[in-house]
C-alpha cells in the first residue's frame, strides 16, 4: 500500500516504529497530488516547502520521543482558516492576496502537535454553498466521478481526503459544510458542538452557526484530530469553558444500551430511493450491533431551511461588511473617490452567491423588515432547538440521511439557488440547535457515488457519535473503498 | 412580488454593491423566490417564544483589561493595498 493511502492512526504507528519517516510520508502525499490534483482541483494553495521543513522537524520529534498522534501527519486545511504566512483566500477574489499575520487557534494547536500542513483546500466562496463551485478558483471535482460535485462548502477538504491528497483535513460547517461533502466523497466528517472548537481565526460567515471540525478517512481519525483542536479558548468569546475529553477513549465496541431515534420528518418521500435504502440498511446494522431503535419526531423540520436562509445571510451581510479594500485584500485599481472604491472593490471582489446572500441579509435586517424576518426566524430557531431537546430526552443519537440525493452534477444547480438551498434540509438543523453532527459512509449508489449517514447527539455528546460511528465502521467496509478507477485514467 | 427591482437596488446600495442591469434581472426574481419561500415562517404562532441568537447560552465573556503585545505595525500594514509610513492610504473622501 502506498504511504499516502493510509489513515492517520496507521501512519502514526508506522512513524512511531520508524518503519517510515515523516519526510517519506509527506513526499508520498505530494507525489499523489502531482498525479491527481489536475483532475480534482481540491487545493487553492500548496505549502510544499514549509511542509517538508515540518516533516523534518517531525522526524526529530519521533527520535526525541515527543511525538503526538498528529506529528508528521500531512493535513489539508480549508481556505477559510487563517494560516500565518500562508495565503488564505476563502476561494474569493476579494481575499486573493491575503496573507494572515496570525494563526487561527486550531492552527496553533495543529502546529504544536507537529502536523504537516499540505496546503489550503478549495471551498464555496466564503463557505456559502453546497457544491464547491466557486467562480474564482473553479469547482472541486468528486474523486468518485469527476462530472459530479464534491459537495460543499468544504468540498476541497473532503475530495482531498477521498483522493488521498492528504491523510486528514479541517473543514468548517455552518449548515452542513463538513457533513455533506464528507458524505458525497465517501469519507467521515464531524461538526462539533457550537463552542467546542475555537473560531478564533476562522473567517466568519454565520457567526452563531460556524464551527470547525475534522474530515478524515475513518472515525478513529476524527477522534484524533478532535483531541488536538477541541477546548476552551478565551480569544473566542463563544468558546465554552469546559474541559475537552479524550475522544479516542470513546472508541470502544458494543452499542448495548444506546438508543437511536429516527426522526420521521427526515425519512420522507422525495429522498432518492438508493439513499433511503442505504441509510435504512445502516440503521439495521446498528440494531444488530446492540442499539435500540425507535421512531421520534422533530415537528418543526419543515421550517429549518426558511430559518437558516434568514439567519445565515443576515449574519453574513454583517460579517462581510469588513471587506472594504482599505486594510487588506483586493482593491479595485483607480476609483474616483472613497465611496467609489467601496462599490468597485466589493462588486468586483465578491462572486454571485456571496452578493446574493449579502443582499438577502441586508434586506432582512433593514429598517421595517427586521422583526418580520430576523426576529421571526430567531423565534422559530428556538422551536427547532426545543424539538431536539425533546428528542434527546428519549434517545441518545438521531440517525438520518445527510443529503436527499448523492452528489449532483457540476453546474446542475448554479442557476437555481432555492433548489440548492433545499438540498441542505437534513444538515441545517444541527447548526441551528448547536448540536454535534457526524457523517459516515453507509453505501454507494448504482452509479458508484458514495452515500452518507448522519448521526446527531445532544450538546457536547461527540463521544457518543464517535462510539456509534466507530462500531458501525468496524462492522462495515464502506469507508475502506477508494475511488481508484476514476483517478487512474 | 415580495421585493421590487428598486428595493433590490436600494439594499445593494446599503451594502455598497453596484450591480449591472443583467445582474438585477437575475437576482431580483431569485431573491423573490427565496423570500416567498421564507413566508412559510408565518404559519407558526411565535407570540410567546423567546428568540435564540446563540444555541449555547453563555453570559458575557469577561477578561482583565490588561495591555498585551500586539502584532506590530509592519504586520498590520503588510496586507495594505496602499500604505504610506504608518498609515493606510485611501482615495480622497469627498
Amino acid at each position: 500500500m502506498e504511504l499516502y493511502a493510509h489513515t492517520i492512526h496507521e501512519a502514526h504507528e508506522m512513524l512511531k516504529k520508524r518503519d517510515i519517516s515523516a519526510v517519506e510520508l509527506t513526499k508520498s502525499v505530494y507525489d499523489r497530488i502531482d498525479r491527481v490534483e489536475n483532475k480534482i482541483n481540491a487545493f487553492v494553495t500548496m505549502n510544499k516547502e514549509e511542509a517538508l521543513v515540518s516533516a523534518e522537524a517531525a522526524n526529530q520529534r519521533y527520535k526525541d520521543g515527543t511525538a503526538t498522534p498528529l506529528t508528521g501527519i500531512p493535513l489539508g486545511i480549508k481556505d477559510v482558516i487563517c494560516t500565518k504566512g500562508l495565503r488564505t483566500t476563502c476561494s474569493s477574489k476579494i481575499l486573493g492576496n491575503y496573507i494572515p499575520p496570525y494563526d487561527a487557534m486550531v492552527m496553533s494547536k495543529l502546529r504544536e502537535a507537529g502536523a504537516v500542513i499540505v496546503g489550503k483546500t478549495n471551498m464555496d466562496e466564503f463557505a456559502m454553498g453546497s457544491s464547491t463551485e466557486p467562480v474564482w478558483t473553479g469547482p472541486t471535482r468528486n474523486p468518485w466521478s469527476l462530472e459530479h460535485i464534491s459537495g460543499g462548502s468544504s468540498g476541497g477538504s473532503a475530495a482531498a481526503v477521498a483522493a488521498d491528497e492528504c491523510l486528514g483535513a479541517l473543514g468548517s460547517d455552518t449548515g452542513g459544510s463538513i457533513r455533506q461533502p464528507a458524505a458525497h466523497c465517501g469519507v467521515a466528517g464531524l461538526k462539533p458542538t457550537y463552542g467546542r472548537v475555537s473560531r478564533y481565526g476562522l473567517v466568519a460567515y454565520g457567526s452563531s452557526l460556524d464551527q470547525i471540525g475534522p474530515i478524515t478517512k475513518d472515525v478513529t481519525d476524527l477522534a484524533i484530530i478532535m483531541n488536538s483542536i477541541a477546548g476552551y479558548d478565551p480569544q473566542d468569546s463563544t468558546s465554552v469553558p469546559r474541559e475537552a475529553p479524550d475522544y479516542t477513549a470513546a472508541l470502544t465496541s458494543g452499542l448495548k444500551g444506546i438508543k437511536i431515534g429516527l426522526p420521521k420528518e427526515y425519512f420522507i418521500s422525495g429522498i432518492d430511493p438508493e439513499v433511503m435504502a442505504a441509510v435504512k440498511n445502516g440503521v439495521a446494522e446498528l440494531e444488530k450491533l446492540g442499539a435500540e431503535v425507535m421512531d421520534v419526531s422533530l415537528p418543526h423540520t419543515e421550517y429549518v431551511v426558511a430559518v437558516y436562509y434568514v439567519i445565515a445571510p443576515a449574519e453574513a451581510s454583517s460579517n462581510l461588511a469588513r471587506y472594504d479594500g482599505v486594510k487588506y485584500g483586493f482593491r479595485e485599481k483607480s476609483p474616483a473617490n472613497l465611496m467609489d472604491m467601496y462599490y468597485q472593490t466589493r462588486t468586483n471582489g465578491f462572486g454571485p452567491e456571496v452578493i446574493r446572500r449579502i443582499i438577502m441579509g441586508t434586506y432582512v435586517l433593514s429598517a421595517g423588515y427586521y422583526d418580520a424576518y430576523y426576529g421571526k426566524a430567531s423565534q422559530v430557531r428556538t422551536l427547532i432547538r426545543r424539538d431536539f431537546e425533546e428528542a434527546f430526552k428519549v434517545c441518545d443519537v438521531l440517525v438520518t440521511p445527510v443529503a436527499p440525493t448523492p452528489a449532483f452534477k457540476i453546474g446542475q444547480m448554479t442557476d437555481d439557488p432555492l433548489q440548492m438551498y433545499l438540498s441542505d434540509i437534513f444538515t441545517l438543523s444541527a447548526n441551528m440547535a448547536g448540536i454535534p453532527g457526524m457523517s459516515v459512509p453507509c453505501g454507494f449508489s448504482s452509479a458508484g457515488l458514495p452515500i452518507g449517514m448522519q448521526l446527531m447527539a445532544g450538546h457536547f455528546n461527540e463521544e457518543t457519535l464517535l462510539k456509534v460511528g466507530f462500531n458501525f465502521e468496524s462492522a462495515t467496509d464502506f469507508h475502506k473503498q477508494k475511488p481508484a478507477r476514476q483517478l487512474s485514467r | 412580488m415580495k421585493i421590487s427591482r428598486a428595493e433590490v437596488e436600494h439594499v445593494a446600495k446599503l451594502a455598497r454593491l453596484s450591480l449591472t442591469e443583467a445582474q438585477y434581472a437575475v437576482f431580483t426574481p431569485q431573491i423573490n423566490n427565496i423570500l416567498e419561500y421564507i413566508e412559510k415562517l408565518n404559519e407558526l404562532d411565535t407570540a410567546n417564544v423567546p428568540p435564540t441568537s446563540h444555541a449555547i447560552p453563555l453570559s458575557n465573556a469577561f477578561r482583565e483589561d490588561e495591555v498585551k503585545p500586539s502584532i506590530g505595525l509592519d504586520l498590520t500594514l503588510a496586507n495594505a493595498p496602499e500604505k504610506e509610513g504608518s498609515t493606510f492610504v485611501v482615495p480622497r473622501v469627498i
